[in-house]
């Protein structure tokens, strides 16, 4: 009788279990053609620090485009190195820094050369109002302050660690995140005191978090460059995507988030 | 037939993942890799913290069985209901809520700050909390049902000759469900020791601190990834080890 029911409540167990793991994917792409090749559905990578100025640009195109959708998909350069690589379908990969671009190019998979469409910054944001009044990266390392960095196969991760060496700072982050957002949003929370983000992730979080400057950020500046990928099922669509994130429509965009011109 | 092919797809589905990963895993540098520090630091973090969290709820989650299968209390319904609740709740929600109640602004965190000076996130605390949460239901759920299975009978008579609450539920009790709680046990830790979503939201990831095995796979994924399939090997190993020690319970019949 106990080993009955023990076993009715393992199944159970089991069976919760399962209903916990379920997940959904949806793979349907329908791309209509128009008279020029430009439609149906696109599917761009971007870095996470794009994740504003992608999707108001990614709107602007479907108004300039009829019939056309854009789809991101926003995260570390990294995992989206990986996931490109590893065959996730995808049309466009813009990435934060030239070397994870590197690892998409190397494994074959950009049809043509990546160019740099923007550039950014580090600053170092700090909840509204800089409460422990944070001036440069040395405030950092004050005993018991809390800070968050990006992981350094993540672009604002490269970054930060070329900026904390040209200030000769050594500094021992609380932790290491795998995107810029989630670094951001430690600070948001109020978990940190400090994080290294982009100019541009201050600037869309301005109602919660300040952003300081320091000098050495100029000597880490990242370069961001884009390319259209090789098994795009939508080439025509993709081609004209990364002339619109070029344009001067697009570069007005991204000036206005806090990105620089290439 | 209509049942058979099914259900030997079913099979497949299940089996075929596990298969890929031996078949792509690098068995010439296995050694070396296993013995890499970064490797080490996770696998002992992942060991200490799934085995403290095991330890925390076994002390918080036996008593809590044994009032839902033994305690009749009006609202007993929607305490069950609460406890399992964390089973099906994403992790990465259950680090969220967390880190609102234990996070540095959160309702019981800010008071651990302001009185004690205490603060849980990115910790090694906050691993073992987060890995506690998921993986106490497990051990409530077997504990409750291997007590609802047991006789009352003996407590009764132990009631009868005069031992005390306690001294039934030590002497008699819990020598009675002793195989029930060990087999929750033995899940809730293998549920600990895969925790991944709750543990990076409330506890972030930092080596030798807070990033456990399953963090690291998943972060070795994007720059080695022979480095993310030997972890994963290791959790595998594991997990099938752990089946093998339940069978008579569990996979037996």
């Amino acid at each position: 009788m106990r080993g009955v029911r023990l076993r009715a409540a393992l199944a159970a167990v089991t069976a919760l279990v399962v209903l916990g793991l379920s997940g959904c994917g949806d793979d349907s792409t329908d791309r209509p053609a128009a008279d020029d090749g430009i439609g149906g559905q696109l599917t761009v990578f971007a870095a996470a620090s794009l994740a504003e100025s992608f999707t108001r640009i990614g709107q602007d195109f479907e108004a300039a485009h009829h019939g056309v959708k854009v789809i991101f998909n926003f995260a570390g350069s990294s995992a989206l190195a990986n996931q490109i690589n590893e065959g996730a379908p995808a049309d466009v990969f813009a990435s934060a820094a030239p070397a994870n671009m590197a690892a998409v190019i190397e494994a074959g998979d950009g049809d043509g050369e990546p160019v740099t469409f923007a550039r950014n910054q580090l600053v170092i944001a700090v909840p509204g109002g800089n409460p422990d009044a944070v001036t440069g990266l040395g405030d950092l390392t004050r005993p018991g302050a809390k800070v968050a960095l990006c992981a350094e196969r993540v672009p604002c991760g490269a970054a930060a660690r070329r900026a904390l060496d040209l200030a000769d700072v050594t500094l021992t982050p609380v932790t290491l995140e795998q995107d810029v957002k989630a670094a951001l949003a430690k600070v948001r929370l109020g978990e940190v005191d400090a994080a290294l983000v982009y100019r541009t992730d201050v600037r869309a979080a301005a109602d919660d978090v300040d952003g300081i400057e320091f000098p050495e950020s100029v000597g880490a500046v990242n370069e961001y460059p884009i390319v259209v990928l090789e098994d795009s099922g939508n080439l025509p669509t993709a081609r004209a995507f990364v002339e619109y994130v070029r344009s001067d429509a697009g570069r007005s965009v991204l000036t206005a988030a806090g990105f620089q011109a290439p | 037939m209509a049942l058979l092919l099914p259900a030997a797809l079913g099979l497949l589905f299940l089996v075929l993942p596990l298969v890929g990963l031996l078949v792509r895993a690098p068995w010439s540098t296995l050694p070396q890799r296993l013995t890499e520090p970064a490797v080490l630091t996770a696998l002992r973090l992942s060991m200490q913290t799934a085995t403290l969290a095991t330890l925390l709820c076994l002390a918080l989650g036996v008593p809590l069985a044994w009032l839902l299968a033994r305690v009749r209390f009006p609202g007993r319904r929607v305490v069950r209901a609460l406890v399992t609740v964390p089973l099906v709740l994403p992790p990465v929600v259950g680090g969220v809520a967390l880190l609102l109640v234990f996070g540095r602004r959160g309702l019981v965190g800010s008071w651990l700050d302001a009185t004690f000076g205490i603060t849980l996130p990115f910790t090694t605390t906050a691993v073992v909390l987060a890995e506690a949460f998921v993986a106490m239901p497990f051990l409530i759920i077997a504990v409750e049902g291997a007590l609802r299975g047991a006789d009352t009978r003996y407590e009764e008579a132990a009631a009868t000759l005069g031992a005390g609450r306690w001294t039934t539920f030590t002497h008699v009790t819990l020598p009675l469900v002793a195989p029930g709680v060990a087999a929750g046990a033995v899940l809730c830790w293998a549920r600990a020791l895969g925790e991944f979503g709750a543990t990076i939201t409330f506890a972030g990831n930092y080596p030798g601190r807070t990033q456990t095995m399953p963090v690291a796979v998943y972060l070795a994924l994007e720059t080695d990834l022979e480095a993310a399939i030997v972890l994963s090997l290791i959790l595998l190993t594991v997990s099938v080890v752990i089946l093998a020690s339940l069978r008579d319970r569990w996979t037996g019949g």
